[in-house]
């Protein structure tokens, strides 16, 4: 049932021109981040054999590209998110889906999974770029795995809390500008933060994926993406039951 | 006893719903036999589309229970839900589908498992005359194609309750006369609920009839008995050369009013009509007869009566 909606948010999402807009224009920005890394790193090559412990090519074009690629994504999410459940009650088609026999979690969860697949594709496009390296050198898969599931799982993040706000109201645009809106305010806060150890650093999206994006798979972050996905669904279905209560 | 239940299919009690301080819907009691159309008819405000929302889950009630085919919708909302069908009084279509690709969605949100999908898809597109447009995106049909697709949703599953919105708004009378034709083909094995504000509708689909004022059911009962209420028992009387007003109290005659110079309005004993008596009156004193005719109550005349009766 869940992939029964899925499915549909994928087929609405390709049916109109935004979402290949939106893949088109990461990836194009994403190869110029990518070609012009990779041409530093061929001109630096020369000086970094003399290391005893060069970086790789890994860590010196991969690691930044996949960085760039979440804040990328952070602004594509909202574009995507704001039609979730905010143009459904703009065109009136709630009732399709509250009518039939499914249950919030569901139509949550379907939502959820819909856009979750479209951000794996985003992902999946920008890992194949990466491995186009594979063909004339050695990658740190273990690196790169630890960033590509950092991405999905920050992307994840995004999207739970898109799909939040899109909830909150009947104008897609309204919902996009909030989103953005909320998205950005946790990646200033780690900037705002200040000192180190300030408790704000805990909530910056981004600093979780900082390990991630240094091959560090830790615990904690990787407890924090997956409480702040659920939290965000959870309220996300909280919110539509209060529809069906207060009318 | 048990037959009595099975044949049940929607059971509503003391059904209220309050908005704020308004109540929308207040203690409406509603109950649907197998096979039965039964209208809802009322003033735009009247409380029939949010009767109908919470009758299909929309909307949860302020207080009161509803039970499909003896299936709890409050408690089990997904074994209710499978078996109603509803078409909202816009038609909930996704505009970048096509009608095929919309159907297959329907069906398989309603859990219509995958080896009778084919086979339901065709016999709902069958049946709302949807077959030439298959291939067509949704936001490209017109306004009457648009609702069937919207009806062939809601019967896409088989459900045993279908219920519908207004569903002849917007159409043109041919439309409009198919829709009809097909509704009361859905009575048949469905037990249909529409609303409407359009008398006739009323009495050319339905059995059984709820007429809803400010949120309450002043009247329920058969078509029949609505129509007789219809009937009126005043005359319209028009002489050229009339004569004095106490001339006309005939026999079975209770009051007679002078409406214009030559125009009277008799209200009569339904048990006496005075319409032939009256008729060779004015023949033998040389009334000079020019028009005689049966009232009927408007739909406004039956609401004023019934929400006065209240």
């Amino acid at each position: 049932m869940v992939f029964t909606l899925a499915n549909k948010e994928l087929k609405s999402l390709f049916a109109a021109p935004l979402a290949w807009l939106i893949l088109a224009i990461v990836q194009l920005l994403l190869a110029w981040i990518f070609l012009s890394r990779l041409d530093t790193f061929l001109s630096l090559q020369p000086q970094l054999v003399q290391l005893t412990q060069p970086p790789g090519v890994t860590e010196m074009v991969l690691a930044p590209l996949f960085g760039s690629a979440a804040v990328l994504i952070m602004m594509a999410v909202p574009l995507l998110s704001m039609r979730l459940i905010a143009e459904e009650r703009r065109n009136q088609t709630m009732p399709l889906l509250l009518s039939a026999p499914l249950s919030m979690t569901e139509i949550v969860i379907g939502k959820f999974v819909g856009l979750m697949l479209f951000l794996a594709a985003l992902i999946g496009l920008s890992a194949l770029m990466a491995f186009s390296l594979y063909t004339g050198s050695a990658l740190d898969v273990g690196l790169l795995a630890g960033n590509l599931l950092g991405l999905l799982l920050l992307s994840a993040c995004f999207a739970a809390l898109g799909l939040y706000i899109s909830c909150l109201t009947s104008y897609p645009v309204l919902a996009a500008v909030g989103t953005l809106g909320a998205l950005l305010g946790f990646w200033v806060m780690d900037v705002a933060a200040g000192t180190p150890e300030s408790l704000l650093h805990w909530f910056s999206l981004l600093k979780h994926f900082e390990s991630f994006n240094r091959g560090l798979i830790d615990s904690a972050d990787l407890a924090f993406f997956l409480l702040f996905t659920l939290a965000f669904l959870a309220l996300a279905i909280r919110r539509l039951d209060a529809d069906r209560l207060r009318g | 006893m048990a037959q009595e239940i099975s044949s049940t299919t929607v059971l509503a009690h003391q059904l209220s719903r309050w908005f704020g301080a308004r109540s929308a819907v207040l203690e409406l009691n509603l109950e649907l036999k197998k096979g039965e159309v039964l209208g809802f008819l009322g003033p735009n405000g009247a409380g029939k589309t949010t009767t109908m929302r919470m009758l299909t889950g929309n909307l949860a009630p302020s207080a009161g229970s509803i039970s499909i085919c003896g299936i709890d919708l409050l408690d089990q909302p997904k074994a209710a839900k499978q078996l109603i069908g509803y078409l909202p009084e816009d038609p909930p279509l996704y505009h970048e589908l096509n009608v095929d690709e919309y159907l297959a969605l329907a069906a398989r949100l309603h859990r219509v498992a995958k080896p009778e999908l084919k086979n339901n898809m065709e016999q709902a597109k069958q049946r709302c005359g949807l077959n030439e447009v298959s291939k067509q995106l949704i936001g490209s049909l017109s306004r009457g194609y648009q609702q069937r697709v919207g009806l062939a949703q809601a019967i896409i599953h088989n459900p045993e309750v279908v219920i519908l919105d207004e569903p002849t708004v917007g159409l043109d009378p041919i439309q409009m006369r198919e829709i009809r034709t097909l509704i009361r083909e859905l009575g048949g094995a469905h037990s249909v609920i529409l609303s409407t504000h359009i008398l006739p509708e009323v009495e050319s689909v339905c059995d059984r009839v709820i007429i809803m004022h400010q949120g309450k059911g002043v009247y329920s009962g058969s078509i029949n008995a609505l129509r007789e209420m219809r009937e009126g028992h005043s005359l319209q009387l028009g002489l050229r050369n009339p004569p004095q007003t106490a001339q006309l109290q005939m026999p079975g005659v209770i009051a007679v009013e002078k409406i214009a110079d030559t125009l009277f309005t008799i209200q009569f004993n339904p048990d006496a009509d005075p319409s032939e008596a009256l008729v060779k009156a004015a023949a033998a004193q040389g009334w000079e007869l020019y028009q005689i005719n049966r009232q009927r109550a408007n739909l406004e005349d039956v609401f004023v009566q019934l929400t006065q009766q209240e």
